[in-house]
């Protein structure tokens, strides 16, 4: 799924659709002996709010680091818009970053730490006036100019990272763990806030994080990485649908995963054989017959039935109800197969439970089955 | 059990204060003894001090030190500075070990030779380039420098390594040049370990005895060179009077230092509750 541009050199300024903002090819970094970004390229275009997204470690902070010139790379380039960054030291890029301990100057108002920005380009002082105000209005944080970040909560120097980030209008915006540091509440409706934001600044976003649910809500395109390579790289649905490989299904929210062989590759279905029965896949994949592969199930795209199917055929397995975890408002059941292996199956509660004998309980047998458009086929 | 235990503590930290301040309770009251012999006591009198205060010589003694150690302390202050910024964020260049050894050799070194090592640089330099022609302030000054930049050099650098990057790496990412960084984000976070640097090699420079009875002259007589070439000929009273005069400045000097410390503390605690009001 990695984008390679086909984008001309020569036409670089003559069409702005098709001409990535940010082009980075081959990009290698190393500490030492350890590999942190392995030969990457990647393609953003200008408006997107793409995420880079990996658990610690992964290089996805060390890339970030690189686009805004704070580590050289060993090898590879980035263009931002059209330009080679490679000699550009990190006070003259067209970027800005939002850190993840937002760095605010602890010894500067609120004012002056978004002014900074402001005031190291040649700018008339009553328009850095303006543009502060300005800013302060966005973040709907007026009434705080003469405050230090210590008299701040969370919450609040997080918006003034923000604004002093954006006051530059810069060509891109580099976001290092953007909500990390707030707590659950105040994260969920600051990731609404802050797509609002890039919505109406329309700057290029790219965030950094290691939490699949900000990457999922935020992001109009992300990658998901991994050892300093890019897994896959696609819109929040494509990679949640769609994942190519069992690390990618796994690491965005949870798959009932099963070996197989491609017993039958028809023009608009594949047939597979795994150790748990036969699945049929109905969506336009195309595999070499008898490949070893994989088949992912979502846990919520199982339906779980205490009544035997009517017919028999592929899609469907049976399995006794091992363990049951109550969330509210959904359940998680554990079932485990006559193979042994345990498959994790979610349903909502829609109904109050009232009494036990008509819900499914422990020790119960269940019928497991799925719909043939909601399987994942994962190659590697 | 626990009563008879915090009885034993109190009797050590008596014990132990007492062995630290009784010998400058004694100074203090014998500065103020009439008698011109120490150990006699001849009742209540300022006369030492006013011996003192018409001394030209003491006065002389006073003005050299002080100069020397506010020099010192500014020069001392800024190399420590830079070597520090070099050691931290310089990154691994060619020799920075070696660079960062011997800048805390001084440290180490007794202070006998740092001062004969450097008394021995100071004649080598006058046969070759006939400067100094004589030893005094300059020759006292740089020696100091050399030893108390060490002290400034490891005070900042354990307070940069401690602040961390982030804060100047975001001041460059938003446009601000190398220098711009230095002058307006570095140097003011490193406030509080630049005073302190600061105050040490002050101190150090006016409380040295060695290393300025190396380097010195004739006709450049430091306060401590001073008090002990005094003291050689018998205790005197008007040092007594000068000594007490002495722990009354540092007293002081302490006070607002903690004065200071308190406010900012309360102002921290204001600061959070403050953080904590608003939604």
């Amino acid at each position: 799924m990695i984008e390679k541009s086909n984008v001309d050199h020569t036409t670089w300024h003559t069409d702005d659709k098709t001409k990535p903002l940010v082009q980075i090819k081959g990009l290698t970094k190393k500490f030492g002996d350890v590999i942190a970004v392995d030969n990457v390229d990647l393609d953003i275009y200008q408006g997107e709010l793409f995420c880079l997204l990996g658990g610690s470690g992964c290089g996805k902070s060390t890339l970030l680091r690189m686009l805004a010139g704070f580590e050289d790379p060993e090898a590879g380039t980035i263009h931002i818009d059209g330009m080679d960054m490679s000699n550009v030291p990190a006070y003259e890029r067209p970027t800005n970053m939002m850190f993840q301990s937002y760095a605010l100057f602890p010894h500067m108002t609120v004012e002056k730490n978004i002014a900074f920005g402001l005031q190291q380009d040649v700018m008339p002082k009553d328009e850095i006036a303006d543009r502060v105000h300005d800013i302060l209005k966005l973040v709907e944080l007026e009434g705080y100019k003469k405050r230090r970040p210590q008299q701040l909560s969370g919450g609040q120097r997080q918006r003034v990272a923000l604004a002093r980030s954006l006051v530059k209008e810069p060509k891109l915006l580099l976001l290092d763990e953007p909500l990390a540091a707030l707590d659950k509440k105040l994260r969920k409706q600051t990731q609404f806030e802050l797509a609002n934001i890039q919505e109406q600044v329309g700057v290029t976003f790219i965030v950094v994080t290691h939490d699949q649910e900000e990457a999922m809500t935020l992001s109009s395109r992300m990658a998901v990485m991994d050892a300093g390579r890019f897994k896959q790289i696609g819109t929040p649905t494509e990679i949640y649908e769609f994942p190519e490989s069992r690390f990618v299904a796994d690491f965005i929210g949870s798959a009932n995963i099963f070996e197989g062989r491609v017993s039958e590759d028809g023009s608009d279905h594949v047939l597979v054989s795994t150790n748990v029965g036969e699945v049929y896949i109905n969506h336009g994949q195309s595999v070499a017959e008898n490949k070893q592969i994989w088949v992912g199930l979502r846990p919520e795209k199982i339906h779980l039935s205490i009544t035997s199917p009517k017919n028999t055929g592929p899609n469907q397995i049976m399995g006794q109800v091992e363990d049951i975890g109550y969330l509210g408002e959904t359940s998680i059941y554990k079932v485990r197969l006559q193979n042994g292996q345990i498959v994790d199956v979610t349903a909502p509660n829609q109904r109050r439970p009232m009494s036990r004998t008509h819900s499914i309980t422990w020790e119960d047998t269940v019928f497991l089955s799925w719909e043939p458009e909601s399987v994942m086929l994962l190659t590697s | 059990m626990h009563g008879r235990r915090s009885r034993f503590l109190t009797v050590m930290i008596t014990l132990g204060l007492a062995f630290f301040y009784i010998p400058m309770i004694l100074l203090v009251i014998y500065s103020f003894n009439y008698s011109k012999l120490v150990p006699v006591w001849g009742g209540w009198s300022t006369r030492w001090y006013e011996v003192l205060f018409a001394s030209e010589e003491v006065w002389s003694a006073v003005s050299l030190s002080l100069k020397i150690a506010l020099v010192n302390a500014t020069f001392a202050t800024i190399f420590g500075l830079l070597a520090a910024l070099s050691m931290v964020r310089f990154g691994q260049f060619r020799g920075r070990t070696l660079f960062g050894g011997m800048l805390m050799a001084p440290l180490v070194m007794p202070e006998v030779i740092t001062g004969l090592s450097l008394l021995v640089l100071f004649i080598t330099l006058r046969q070759v380039f006939g400067w100094p022609e004589n030893r005094g302030f300059a020759t006292i000054t740089i020696a100091h420098i050399t030893f108390s930049m060490a002290y400034v050099a490891v005070t900042v650098q354990a307070r940069l390594t401690g602040m961390g990057q982030s804060l100047e790496e975001a001041a460059s990412d938003l446009g601000a040049k190398p220098f711009k960084v230095l002058t307006a984000i570095t140097i003011p976070r490193l406030m509080p370990a630049l005073v302190s640097g600061w105050l040490l090699a002050f101190t150090l420079s006016l409380d040295d005895l060695v290393i300025a009875s190396f380097v010195t002259g004739p006709g450049a007589t430091t306060l401590p060179i001073l008090i002990f070439s005094r003291i050689r000929l018998g205790l005197r009273p008007d040092i007594n009077a000068l000594a007490t005069i002495i722990i009354l400045v540092v007293a002081v000097c302490i006070a607002i230092a903690a004065l200071i410390m308190f406010r900012q503390q309360k102002r921290d605690l204001l600061d959070q509750q403050l953080a904590k009001q608003v939604k």
